[in-house]
């Protein structure tokens, strides 16, 4: 009891001291223990960030790897597109090549072909000047021929003049108009003279001259009554001087037309050429040419001959005029006759009953 | 004794009768006559006279009817007013060939003057005889009729139509075939009118056979009946190209071009017609006619006549021209423009000039060297003048305008723009600056001449808006000189030297 009685007495000071020395180590405590959450904190801190700096590096590590992983990646697929445009760019330059030539060809050769074009247009210069030769020539033997026929026809115009003036000839005795004595030649005229034959005086000939037969009376009355010329004559003509009768009525019966009796219009041998006429449509249409005799008496003289089928010495055949089937007894098997009347034949008599039994119905 | 009597009075008026129907025939061919026999009544006293006894009275009262009815319409009217006509056609039928030929001169005469006229000898019923007419042995009736009918089928469509229905058209080809000269022609000329109306008449022409005929007789000597045929060929071939085809396909090349050097003016116009109606339809068959040598000959008449029978010609050259650049250029070798300016400054004749205008504007709008072609022989200042005058008219100076126009835009021939330089009004000087503009930046030799021509100077002097088409061409001209050239040239810069040389103080020291 007693050291619990001193403890007891001692318990305020051991109270007290020990508070006060906890309070003692309290001061401290808080220093001590905010020093030593400072270090430790600080050496946390260094911890953590040497764990962060090593999470730093590494990621930094990956994702430097990745980025230059990527970076590659996307500069292949740049060269590959780059080389791909490249050869493009290429290949697009020698296809324009080949169209270009094949463009150059194709026009030149089917479009527009220069030097056909050349060539036509020679050919077309060279057939222009040898139309324009022949065209020439053409014009050229036109008038060479138009001269021509002017020449013939101024000659023949001379030479009709010189027909006509004949009679101007030189004769002996008289010199003619063209031949002079006081000339060294002949006019040509008088040589043309002397060539030329005397016109006869009935030379012009009546232009259309149709024949027209007296039967057809209306053109004759048309063609012969009045002369109609262009030109009729003009109107006031004085009558000529002179026991002259009007012309019309001159004309009237110079022109007047045939008016033949009936004998004169109808041919001499009429009838005979009437008969002759007659005769031959008969000839043409009959089959006889006999002529029919009515009687009896006109063929009295006649002989008859009869046909030589049936007046031949083996006589007349009986056979086609008594009867007309061939008997020949010898052949007959019976001796009954055929029967006019004629059986009646059995259509279905022989029905199923044949020789053969196929297709039957049984 | 009585009798002849009584017959001497019948004779006596038959006398009567036909010198009165002589003397009015005769009469009626004068013109100065005619107005006294019609105030005289010569119409109703003809008439009676259609229908006398005596076949010539009728046949010369027909003569004298149809000299009337020819001289004016009025006349023709009267007999058809006069109930002629029935009578006429009629008789046509039954009478001689005298007296068809003088109904059908009638006929004629009344057919000529206007298409009423026609369209009443149609209504009476004159065309089946008139065809049946066709028929007749006479070449004078066949030629009488062939006439008559083709005076009726001129006018318009229908009555061609109406004639062509009356079965005439097999007829007339076989007119073709007979030997008179004088029937071909008339039979020709008939077939001419008929087929110049429409493509479909045209057809039934060609139908019956006439072109296989019509060009055989291209080769015959007589000038006329060559005139009808080549005017029938180029009536047929004008309506389309299968026509023209089926002209050309019965061989005429080269056969025409021999017309075209004959005497007669009127053949060569009908035929350098036909092939210009041959030429308008297509390039094929321009080129044929290039290929038998067509172009030369056609060049060759133009050069050898005058006035109204070139006028075929040069349009057959336009057209040729105007359908390819092969075709133009082929015009050019055949020496054809000089022929065409040649033309273009001769004639009197607007409208020919206005032909010569277009054919030259076809054959230079093709390429540079066909303008070159054009503008060497120096037409283009005188198409220039002729769209300037105020003489011209207004169809010539359309036509030289769209010329000159369409040659400008494709001239790089300088020397023959120059003087457009001076003289054009603005509208052409707008496509000049155009051309310069466009051929200066190219060509180093052409800068020079034209600085030293003047050219410049002018150019500088032409006063545009700006912004226009004109003021960007001068600029694109001035881009081709350096900076002084162009200044020197700008007007009034001598006055600005002579400020500079007023303003200017010398330096005194």
């Amino acid at each position: 009891m007693a050291t619990l009685a001193r403890l007891q007495a001692r318990s305020t000071f051991v109270a007290h001291q020990y508070y006060y020395r906890n309070s003692v180590v309290d001061v401290f405590r808080k220093k001590e223990y905010d020093a030593a959450v400072k270090i430790q904190s600080w050496f946390r801190g260094c911890q953590v960030r040497a764990y962060i700096r090593y999470l730093h590096r590494i990621a930094t590590v990956i994702q430097k790897w990745w980025r230059g992983y990527s970076g590659r990646e996307e500069y292949r697929l740049l060269v590959k597109f780059a080389s791909c445009a490249m050869k493009m760019n290429f290949y697009n330059a020698m296809a324009v090549r080949i169209q270009r030539r094949w463009r150059g060809y194709r026009i030149r050769k089917y479009c527009f072909n220069y030097f056909y074009l050349k060539e036509y247009l020679r050919a077309v210069s060279e057939t222009n000047d040898a139309i324009r030769e022949a065209l020439e020539e053409f014009a050229e033997m036109k008038e060479r021929e138009e001269k021509k026929a002017d020449l013939e026809r101024e000659e023949k115009e001379r030479d009709y003049q010189a027909r006509k003036m004949h009679y101007l000839l030189s004769t002996k005795q008289i010199p003619g108009i063209y031949n002079s004595p006081f000339r060294k030649d002949p006019d040509p005229w008088e040589l043309r003279l002397q060539k030329a034959k005397p016109l006869t005086s009935q030379r012009s000939k009546v232009k259309d001259k149709h024949w027209v037969s007296p039967n057809s009376w209306l053109e004759c009355t048309s063609a012969r009554s009045f002369p109609r010329s262009e030109v009729l004559p003009p109107i006031d003509r004085k009558q000529c001087q002179g026991p002259f009768r009007d012309i019309t009525e001159v004309l009237e019966q110079r022109y007047k037309p045939l008016e033949p009796t009936l004998r004169v219009a109808e041919p001499i041998n009429e009838l005979n050429v009437a008969r002759e006429e007659f005769r031959r449509q008969e000839w043409m249409r009959n089959v006889n040419d006999n002529m029919f005799l009515p009687f009896s008496t006109y063929h009295k003289n006649k002989k008859y001959t009869p046909l030589m089928h049936s007046s031949s010495k083996y006589g007349p055949n009986s056979y086609g005029s008594r009867h007309f089937r061939d008997e020949n007894s010898k052949k007959w098997i019976c001796d009954k006759d055929f029967q006019t009347v004629l059986p009646s034949f059995d259509l279905f008599s022989k029905y199923g009953k044949l020789y053969s039994k196929a297709g039957q119905i049984i | 004794m009585s009798q002849r009597q009584v017959l001497q009075v019948f004779e006596q008026y038959q006398k009567a009768r036909t010198q009165f129907v002589q003397m009015v025939a005769e009469l009626a061919t004068r013109p100065q006559n005619i107005e006294t026999l019609q105030n005289a009544g010569v119409m109703s006293l003809l008439r009676p006279l259609l229908l006398d006894v005596v076949p010539t009275i009728q046949q010369t009262a027909a003569l004298a009817l149809g000299r009337l009815a020819n001289y004016n319409d009025d006349l023709a009217e009267a007999v058809v007013k006069g109930d002629i006509l029935p009578q006429l056609v009629y008789s046509l039928a039954e009478q001689n060939r005298f007296y068809k030929k003088a109904a059908a001169f009638v006929l004629r005469a009344v057919g000529k003057h206007s298409p009423q006229l026609a369209q009443a000898i149609v209504d009476c019923g004159a065309l089946d005889t008139l065809v049946i007419c066709l028929e007749d042995f006479d070449p004078g009736v066949k030629e009488a009729a062939a006439w008559a009918l083709g005076y009726i089928a001129r006018h318009n469509a229908e009555l061609s139509q109406a004639v062509v229905d009356a079965g005439a058209v097999p007829l007339l080809v076989l007119c073709i075939q007979e030997p008179e000269i004088a029937l071909k022609r008339i039979a020709a000329s008939a077939l001419s009118d008929i087929s110049k109306h429409s493509p479909e008449l045209a057809q039934t022409v060609v139908d019956a056979g006439a072109i296989a005929h019509l060009a055989q007789m291209i080769l015959n000597p007589d000038s006329k009946l060559k005139r009808q045929v080549l005017s029938a060929l180029s009536q047929i071939a004008k309506h389309s190209v299968d026509l023209a085809e089926m002209v050309v396909e019965a061989e005429i090349f080269p056969v025409v071009l021999t017309c075209l050097k004959d005497k007669d003016e009127y053949v060569k116009k009908n035929a350098s017609t036909l092939i210009r109606e041959i030429a308008k339809h297509t390039p094929e068959l321009s080129q044929l006619i290039v290929n038998a040598g067509g172009v030369a000959a056609v060049i060759d008449c133009i050069g050898s006549c005058k006035g109204n029978i070139r006028l075929p010609g040069i349009m057959m050259l336009g057209y040729v021209a105007a359908h390819s650049e092969n075709l133009a250029m082929a015009v050019i070798i055949s020496k054809g423009v000089p022929q065409l300016s040649v033309c273009l400054s001769e004639e009197p004749e607007d409208h020919i000039k206005a032909a010569a205008a277009w054919a030259l504007g076809q054959i230079g709008r093709h390429t540079p060297e066909h303008a070159r072609a054009v503008a060497v022989t120096n037409t283009l200042p005188v198409l220039l003048s002729l769209y300037m005058s105020t003489e011209s008219s207004e169809d010539l100076q359309v036509k030289s305008k769209k010329a000159i126009k369409n040659i400008l835009q494709k001239c790089t021939y300088l020397p023959a723009l120059e003087p457009f330089l001076y003289d054009a009004p603005p509208n052409i000087l707008k496509h000049v600056v155009g051309q310069f503009s466009k051929v200066l930046p190219h060509d180093s030799k052409a800068r020079r001449l034209f600085v030293t021509s003047g050219g410049l100077k002018k150019v500088q002097e032409i006063k545009a808006e700006p912004g226009s088409l004109l003021q960007e061409y001068i600029n694109s001209i001035n881009n081709c000189y350096p900076e002084e050239i162009v200044r020197y040239y700008s007007p009034g810069y001598s006055d600005t030297l002579l400020q500079r040389v007023d303003s200017y103080q010398p330096l005194t020291n």
